[in-house]
């Protein structure tokens, strides 16, 4: 499936299926980008990483 | 069946898989997402269910990224009669260095030489009693980072002049290890409960060589020097899904860290159709269920 980018417009594919809270990247603008929404599918900004994130 | 609660605030690769391989099995799971999670105490939901009727969930995966969240959400799962995977106590080890260090000496596990010291001025000490070179690393944090590796005092003496300049009083703790000359390489085993998932090599240039800074993964034998060690690694931090870091030093493995919050993108990468990470998740998910 492919979505826009918000920050830059530009085509982001998503592996199916797409699911809530996915995170993806953009090609274009490298922007890190989630999931949403599911009908429609809707891709926003991803939070940025916070101190305690990780493994 | 009640579902088994899958906690994540990002769904990953590693979450897919993991979403994929509880369909695959048939079992009813719900996506939490932690940043919409709350529960009234005294009251009951979520994941207790109402008043005498049970748990909601059958088991609670917890695949949260953010330690504190996941750290309270296995908590307050667990108090409501939830099984959870990894438990509270576990993760609450797991993400302290010192207390996974403590956990590792008590069960006797080999690890690389290892001091703490609880201000910046005596972390200079003890990496001078431990010997050049040392690397200094955050009690707490992941992925490799603020991890410094220092080959003299004056480095040494510059990233606790950092450290001490910082406002928590948790960086202030100086966690030390000798640097361990290894072959431009570690080993990840994954342990699911009792049992060995599987092993891979992680190369990386550097000499930090972590999945998320671009190592790259191999799939490594699982010969008995390895699985030994990370066995009672992961028995000593509680059990469960883990990830046990280990190094090739001079007289055999070492076991440098376990992580509560396995990543397995490249482990998988490596080992193809011949080992399912997510499946053998969901198996113990469900031995605990």
């Amino acid at each position: 499936m492919t979505q826009t980018c918000p920050e830059c417009e530009g085509p982001v594919q998503l592996a199916e299926p797409v699911r809530l809270s996915e995170v993806a990247q953009c090609a274009d603008c490298s922007s890190e980008l989630e999931v949403v929404g599911l009908d429609p599918v809707t891709l926003a900004l991803a939070p940025e990483i916070e101190e305690d994130w990780g493994e | 069946m009640r579902p088994v609660a899958v906690l994540a605030s990002r769904v990953r690769y590693e979450e897919k898989r993991i979403f994929a391989a509880l369909e695959r099995r048939g079992v009813p799971y719900a996506h939490v997402d932690t940043r919409r999670f709350s529960s009234e105490l005294g009251g009951g939901a979520p994941g207790g269910g109402a008043a005498g009727a049970g748990p909601r969930y059958a088991a609670a995966l917890n695949r949260e990224i953010s330690h504190s969240r996941a750290l309270y959400a296995s908590m307050i799962l667990e108090a409501r009669g939830v099984p959870t995977v990894n438990r509270s106590d576990v993760i609450a080890v797991c993400g302290d260095k010192l207390r996974t260090s403590l956990e590792l000496e008590r069960a006797g596990v080999p690890s690389p030489r290892t001091a703490v010291a609880l201000t910046p001025d005596e972390g200079a000490e003890a990496a001078e009693r431990l010997g050049f070179p040392v690397v200094i690393k955050p009690l707490t944090g992941s992925w490799g980072r603020l991890a410094a590796a220092v080959r003299d005092r004056e480095a040494a003496q510059a990233v606790l002049e950092h450290r001490a300049a910082l406002p928590s009083p948790l960086q202030h703790i100086v966690y030390l290890q000798e640097l361990v000359d290894k072959p431009g390489r570690d080993i990840r085993v994954i342990v699911a409960g009792e049992t060995v998932v599987g092993a891979t090599y992680r190369y990386a240039d550097g000499w930090r060589t972590n999945a998320a800074r671009g190592a790259r993964s191999e799939p490594c034998p699982l010969t008995s020097a390895l699985v030994e060690p990370a066995m009672r690694a992961a028995r000593a931090v509680g059990g469960g899904i883990l990830g046990v870091d280990l190094i090739e030093g001079p007289g055999g493995p070492l076991v440098l860290e376990v992580n509560h919050n396995v990543e397995f993108r490249g482990f998988q990468d490596a080992h193809g159709e011949a080992v399912d990470v997510a499946d053998a998740i969901v198996a113990h998910v469900l031995e605990a269920a």
